[in-house]
């Protein structure tokens, strides 16, 4: 059937339909593109509300005494708000965590990518992923009620609630996250490194340790960094199996707080809004999420120095 | 190559290379090696098994015997004999529902704009470096923000909106770069094929990317989702409560217009507070109730992701361009 030939009106029809098509385009495009800004407008949230009350935390407090006071007892009559014994428990529990997470993890990675035989790294893999589901407050409360009981047996002076309880257990927590970035960053390495490798006569262990694990060294950097701040800003754990008391201590047999176990003390009161105790979290956070920042920093910084381009 | 300097392999060729009981002693020891380091590799898997096997063993002797319908359907309670986990599962349940609804649209969104329509500049690299950080950002800061932000400086509240809200935010991350992996993950044959005859970006992208990368978004989405219901410590910031004796609002009402959204509101309790609360008494008692309720915790997550790591399996087979 012959189509009528486009009138006038038609064309104007067209026009409009295709106008409209266009606005439609232009619409659904600045909704997602709003919805993309949203993380960066969350980032600047996260900043400004940490900044802003630490601002008024630190009218009442000068910086030198937050930095240099080795006493952390804001909610005493006999106030003190240096923020050493907090770091140093934080810094403590995630060495210990770090100390059984990066040989581990970088071992279990090594393995599953270079040795283990193919099923075994099926069903491996798909392990350590719900390994890493698990929740961490049931991470807490096997630190607290099977791991401490267990450690007590070996050094029967370690008391009810210890850094080193809870940073092993965090330790285990993160092997999943270091080993399979690790490990996918090993996978990433093409296969005619290993092959010339192997054609000039080395062991499987000379390749993976030699040829391997050098070209993908920034991946493992960047799977480094990620356990670290994860061991920094961890919180269940060492809430329910460090205690909750400032302790300036670098032996990990003592039970100390952490930064986030300080966060969580303090939020499970009944602190009102505005008061120094109130502002006192913020400062925490503020000083934690500067930890963070400064390991993605350098995080970032090793991934651009050391990627092997192929 | 490095390898070639290694000392047996040089004090062999000094003596002579063609004397093969030198070069079998070389390898063997090279082989050694091999060896050693593969029984390393399945130890430290062996460790990782074990505390899993034994963290779950420990809570499934100490919650097994408290695991009732009872359990389920009681508030909690002064005597740990009768406390249940009623208020914390509902509250988890309202919670993941905020949760869900307010980060997929935003996460899927933000994935499929990074994905296909971002022009190459450098604010769009500011937006994806971004990313990146927010998901190095320790969980409990969310809850600061959320604390700051929704609770006081919004007024929200110590609410069910406002902790679904920071959980939302939380797993935001997850769900974006799921999203931009399914759809990157694409051939660019498909959308060349809807723009030959055609169709709009966005008619591309709902009418193809989207459905095709539909399983992969889901298993973020999934994943996502079982993280939120395990975090504990955004929520205690945020100030819920550790004893709630009572349900939110019902959202669905007798009268028009039979949908009330008093619950969002409501003060409320979730299951990870409410395993938090019962650890951190000295009765034990009440750490035997933290057991079944970590059981019932765990059992919910692994769920969640044993489905997305099956769902994950399934796609991997079953698409091939």
């Amino acid at each position: 059937m012959p189509k009528e030939l486009p009138s006038k009106k038609n064309h104007v029809g067209e026009l409009g339909y295709s106008y409209r098509r266009k606005l439609h385009e232009r619409l659904i495009e600045s909704i997602l593109f709003l919805s993309a800004l949203l993380s960066v407008v969350i980032m600047l949230a996260i900043i400004v509300m940490l900044v802003k009350e630490s601002v008024v935390f630190f009218q009442h407090v000068s910086i030198w005494e937050f930095l240099t006071d080795t006493q952390w007892t804001p909610l005493f009559d006999d106030a003190h708000y240096g923020i050493l014994p907090l770091v140093a428990g934080t810094v403590v529990s995630s060495a210990v965590a770090l100390l059984v997470a990066l040989p581990l993890g970088t071992i279990i990675a090594i393995y599953l990518s270079e040795f283990a035989p193919f099923t075994v790294r099926e069903i491996a893999k798909p392990f350590l992923e719900l390994l890493g589901g698990i929740p961490t407050v049931v991470y807490g409360y096997f630190a607290l009620l099977f791991v401490t009981p267990l450690l007590q047996i070996i050094f029967p002076e370690l008391p009810g609630f210890s850094l080193l309880s809870a940073g092993l257990v965090m330790g285990i927590m993160i092997i999943p996250y270091v080993s399979s970035m690790t490990e996918d960053a090993m996978r990433a390495v093409p296969m005619h490194l290993r092959e010339g490798s192997y054609a000039m006569g080395a062991t499987r262990f000379q390749t993976a340790i030699r040829v391997v694990t050098p070209a993908a060294f920034s991946g493992i950097a960047a799977a480094y960094i990620l356990g670290i701040s994860r061991a920094v800003g961890e919180t269940m754990v060492v809430a329910i199996a460090a205690g909750m008391q400032p302790n300036l201590t670098w032996n990990p047999m003592e039970p100390a707080a952490t930064i986030t176990a300080y966060i969580v003390q303090v939020s499970l009161g009944d602190l009102p809004h505005g008061s120094v105790g109130y502002q006192t979290i913020f400062a925490a956070g503020l000083t934690l999420l500067l930890i963070t920042l400064v390991f993605n920093i350098i995080g970032h910084l090793l991934r651009k120095r050391y990627r092997e381009i192929y | 190559m490095k390898f070639i300097k290694n000392k047996a392999w040089q004090s062999g060729r000094a003596k002579n290379v063609n004397d093969l009981d030198d070069l079998r002693k070389i390898i063997s020891h090279h082989k050694r090696w091999d060896l050693l380091f593969m029984i390393t590799g399945i130890v430290a898997l062996m460790i990782a098994i074990l505390t899993f096997i034994s963290l779950f063993a420990q809570m499934l002797i100490d919650g097994m015997p408290r695991l009732s319908w009872d359990f389920f359907t009681s508030f909690p309670s002064r005597r740990p004999e009768s406390a249940g986990i009623l208020s914390a599962w509902v509250g988890t349940t309202l919670v993941m529902l905020v949760t869900a609804v307010s980060a997929v649209p935003l996460g899927v969104g933000a994935g499929v704009y990074l994905e296909e329509y971002a022009p190459k500049n450098l604010f769009t690299e500011i937006i994806e470096i971004n990313v990146t950080n927010l998901a190095g950002v320790p969980s409990i800061i969310y809850g600061l923000l959320a604390l700051g932000l929704f609770v006081y400086q919004l007024g929200i509240g110590q609410s069910i909106l406002a902790a679904g809200l920071a959980l939302a935010l939380l797993i935001l991350p997850v769900v974006i770069v799921a999203t931009r992996e399914a759809i990157r993950s694409i051939p660019v044959a498909i959308r060349e094929g809807a723009y030959a005859l055609g169709a709009t970006k966005w008619q591309t992208v709902s009418d193809h990317l989207l459905p095709y990368s539909s399983a992969g978004i889901l298993t973020g989405i999934i994943i996502g989702l079982a993280r939120a219901i395990g975090e504990t410590a955004p929520i205690i910031t945020i100030g819920a409560l550790t004893f709630i004796a009572f349900l939110p609002p019902s959202p669905v009402t007798d009268e028009f217009p039979y949908i009330s959204f008093e619950w969002l509101t409501a003060p409320f309790t979730v299951m990870p507070i409410q395993m938090f609360n019962w650890v951190s008494r000295p009765e034990e008692a009440f750490q035997l109730n933290a057991a079944a309720a970590g059981l019932v915790l765990v059992v919910m997550t692994l769920a969640m992701n044993g489905l997305a790591i099956y769902l994950r399996y399934r796609m991997r087979k079953n698409i091939k361009w």
